[in-house]
């Protein structure tokens, strides 16, 4: 699904990524973990095509398909998805209405008509009740006065919506309670299946405790310095990321 | 080089588009200059009774000792007044009761504008009195209308068939020298909308103006009135679209609106004048005056959305006469490359318990500058008036402008004011997180406009508010590098 070759990356002239390599299959979940800092965030961003990243080095594959140069919104389409740590709000623009744009905005480019309503209204009412959203939610401006919780909750509803085929999650436990957590959880558990990959980028392990990877993966420093199963994180959690700064010298 | 039949047309064909479209119906147009005897000319060849004569003549004559204003934050060459034609009709001037007796040329014209005049008719129920250049050429509905007394005609033929309301309403509300460009509007209007309630009628359908400029050089001065009797409701619509042309093209309307004790007007307008092209030549000059009076218990409620014109000066005004009468104005104001807008709204609070909303949105793009300019008076016998005031202003990129000159007077201690104001920048992590669940960028920033807009665009009619939505993502096309 995507492979990642020699990945460097700079922003404002510092080198955050230092050769990153990873490939992730379909069916497949990754978790990438690491201090603050470390370029977890920054890999996000790279892979989803922002331009305020500069690419220096390395390849980025989507299913065999170099998309070093596509724009982001191409990446999008092309089944790529952020589940961002600090969603924007757009004042005015109502959950639904945004979500109704993104997905007729994939299937134009992907020669299709817009989604007749009937349809949407439907794969809406199925997702958020996957997702236990509350109808009053949809009509609410995208993020304005939403909490942390709610913030979150709304991006894995894009997510359900959309139904990329690879899904970042970008620090998506950080300010959720444990009940949302749980909720998040369960809805990421259940959209999986073997056509899709899931990467979850987190400090802790405590969303691996709901989502179970297949591969961990320890970024320090911009590059991934330690590969494992889930039993990495829980060596992590126990040992503190010093452990492994100190295995590395 | 000889051409084959074929590469003549292609050739034809991109010239046509170079210029912008061009109907070419026969027209009469005056020569150009203005003095009295092309005033006394404009009033004969309409056959207006001896006083409307007079009157335009008197406003000719206080128009010639007034000065072209010069506060507003815009700059631009001033027209030359005597190198204008003040009169231009399509000369085969029938009254048409359907369609198919319009010219051909002209429903052509309203093809390419993408505003069918079948297709409006579909619509439900709007009656449209068309006004191309100066004299209207096609009016419908109208016997529905009839039925409920409601009278909707061109202002020429209110003249002449409604005398005595025309002499009794017209510069009732905005005065023949009430300032330069309404001075010059009574001078030279050629024609317009006159639109008449009677007492306790709800008038049962929306009713639409589509006023174009499509005559190359003659400036067009559209003047329209509104009475709204006891107890009536009415909403009316008017857009305006002008095919581009590479001159400055002169538009000096004058609006007036009549609210009786209890009754309601709903006045909208969509504004896609010529703005120009991207480097700023050409556009439309916009210098209106549109002002209404409110009665006892009635209300009169502005909705604007200005995406055209090159200049705009406008401010749509409410005087609070009656008592617990109610004023408001919605605005959506784009500019983008050399626009400019100086645009707001004058609230006159005179009865007691009086009303007033405003809310303002301004968005700037480009080189473009945009500006709110309004004044909430409250008089002295005006007791218990509220305001609340809301201007905000979305700025995209770092050459444009947006200004705010909100100016409050309040001669009575019991009133309450209350002014809101907020400017943002649509920013990068907006547009990114969009692009990311693939929405390109010209459309992220149509759906963050359309969002920021969405107060004023929820109080346009139904089949307004989605034009407008169009509108405002073609307006700020290109916007961003």
């Amino acid at each position: 699904m995507l492979t990642i070759e020699n990945l460097h990356a700079v922003v404002d002239g510092k080198l955050i990524l230092n050769g990153i390599d990873l490939d992730v299959k379909a069916g497949e979940i990754h978790a990438i973990m690491g201090p603050n800092g470390s370029g977890k965030s920054t890999l996000s961003s790279v892979i989803a095509g922002n331009k305020v990243y500069e690419m220096t080095k390395g390849n980025i594959l989507l299913n065999g398909e170099n998309i070093n140069e596509l724009d982001a919104e191409t990446r999008a389409h092309k089944g790529i998805f952020i589940s961002f740590q600090y969603p924007v709000e757009i004042p005015g623009v109502s959950v639904t209405n945004f979500i109704k744009t993104a997905i007729n905005a994939s299937r134009k480019a992907q020669g299709l008509e817009d989604m007749p309503a009937s349809e949407m209204l439907k794969k809406i009412r199925q997702k958020a009740a996957l997702l236990d959203i509350d109808r009053k939610f949809l009509s609410r401006s995208l993020n304005e006065g939403f909490s942390g919780g709610e913030k979150k909750r709304n991006e894995i509803f894009q997510m359900a919506m959309l139904e990329p085929k690879l899904s970042i999650l970008d620090e998506t436990d950080s300010g959720l309670d444990i009940d949302a957590l749980k909720i998040v959880a369960n809805g990421v558990n259940r959209l999986r299946n073997k056509n899709n990959a899931v990467i979850l980028i987190t400090h802790y392990q405590r969303l691996l405790n709901y989502i179970i990877p297949d591969f961990v993966h320890v970024i320090n420093e911009g590059k991934i310095v330690k590969s494992g199963t889930k039993d990495l994180a829980k060596e992590l959690e126990a040992k503190g990321y010093d452990w492994i700064k100190k295995e590395l010298n | 080089m000889s051409y084959t039949e074929e590469e003549l047309k292609k050739e034809l064909e991109t010239k046509e588009y170079e210029y912008g479209f061009y109907t070419d119906i026969e027209s009469e147009t005056f020569p150009i200059g203005l003095n009295e005897k092309v005033v006394s000319a404009i009033s004969k060849k309409k056959n207006e009774p001896e006083w409307m004569k007079t009157w335009r003549l008197e406003a000719y004559r206080a128009w010639l000792e007034m000065e072209e204003p010069d506060w507003a934050n815009v700059n631009y060459e001033k027209p030359d007044f005597q190198a204008i034609s003040y009169y231009s009709a399509p000369k085969n001037k029938n009254q048409y009761k359907s369609l198919d007796e319009v010219d051909p040329e002209l429903l052509e014209t309203f093809n390419k504008l993408g505003i069918s005049i079948n297709e409006q008719k579909k619509l439900t129920g709007v009656a449209m009195d068309i006004v191309v250049d100066s004299v209207s050429v096609a009016t419908t509905f109208r016997d529905t209308l009839a039925k409920k007394g409601i009278i909707f005609c061109s202002i020429s033929e209110a003249i002449r068939d409604y005398p005595d309301l025309v002499k009794k309403y017209i510069g009732s509300i905005v005065p023949a020298r009430d300032n330069y460009y309404a001075a010059l509007n009574s001078a030279v209007f050629s024609d317009g909308s006159f639109c008449y309630i009677p007492e306790g009628v709800k008038c049962p359908m929306e009713l639409s103006t589509y006023f174009r400029i499509n005559q190359a050089g003659t400036g067009q001065f559209e003047r329209t009135l509104l009475i709204a009797d006891e107890g009536s409701y009415v909403s009316y619509l008017e857009g305006c679209t002008a095919p581009s042309r590479d001159e400055n093209q002169l538009h000096a309307a004058v609006v007036e609106l009549i609210a009786h004790d209890n009754a309601e007007i709903k006045y909208s307008t969509v504004q896609n004048w010529f703005p120009g092209n991207k480097e700023g030549k050409g556009g439309v000059y916009n210098f209106v005056t549109k002002r209404g009076i409110c009665y006892n218990n009635s209300k009169i409620s502005w909705t604007q959305v200005e995406t055209g014109s090159a200049i705009t000066w406008k401010y749509p005004s409410c005087i609070l006469k009656g008592d617990n009468s109610i004023g408001e104005f919605y605005s959506i104001a784009v500019t983008n490359n050399f626009q400019q807008a100086d645009t707001g709204t004058k609230m006159i609070h005179i009865g007691k318990n009086t009303r007033s909303t405003i809310i303002s949105k301004g968005i700037s793009a480009g080189n473009s500058q945009n500006s709110y300019r309004g004044l909430v008076q409250v008089n002295s016998r005006a007791k218990n008036a509220r305001n609340f005031s809301q201007c905000d202003s979305l700025l995209m990129g770092n050459k444009c402008g947006a200004h705010t000159f909100p100016y409050i007077e309040a001669k009575n201690n019991s009133a309450q004011i209350e002014h809101e104001a907020t400017t943002s920048k649509i920013g990068e992590d907006q547009i990114f997180y969009c692009n990311q669940r693939g929405i390109e960028t010209e459309k992220a920033i149509a759906l963050i406009v359309n969002g920021f807009s969405k107060e004023v665009l929820n109080k346009l009619p139904m089949e307004f508010a989605v034009e407008a939505q169009k509108l405002l993502e073609i307006s700020l096309e290109g916007s961003v590098g």
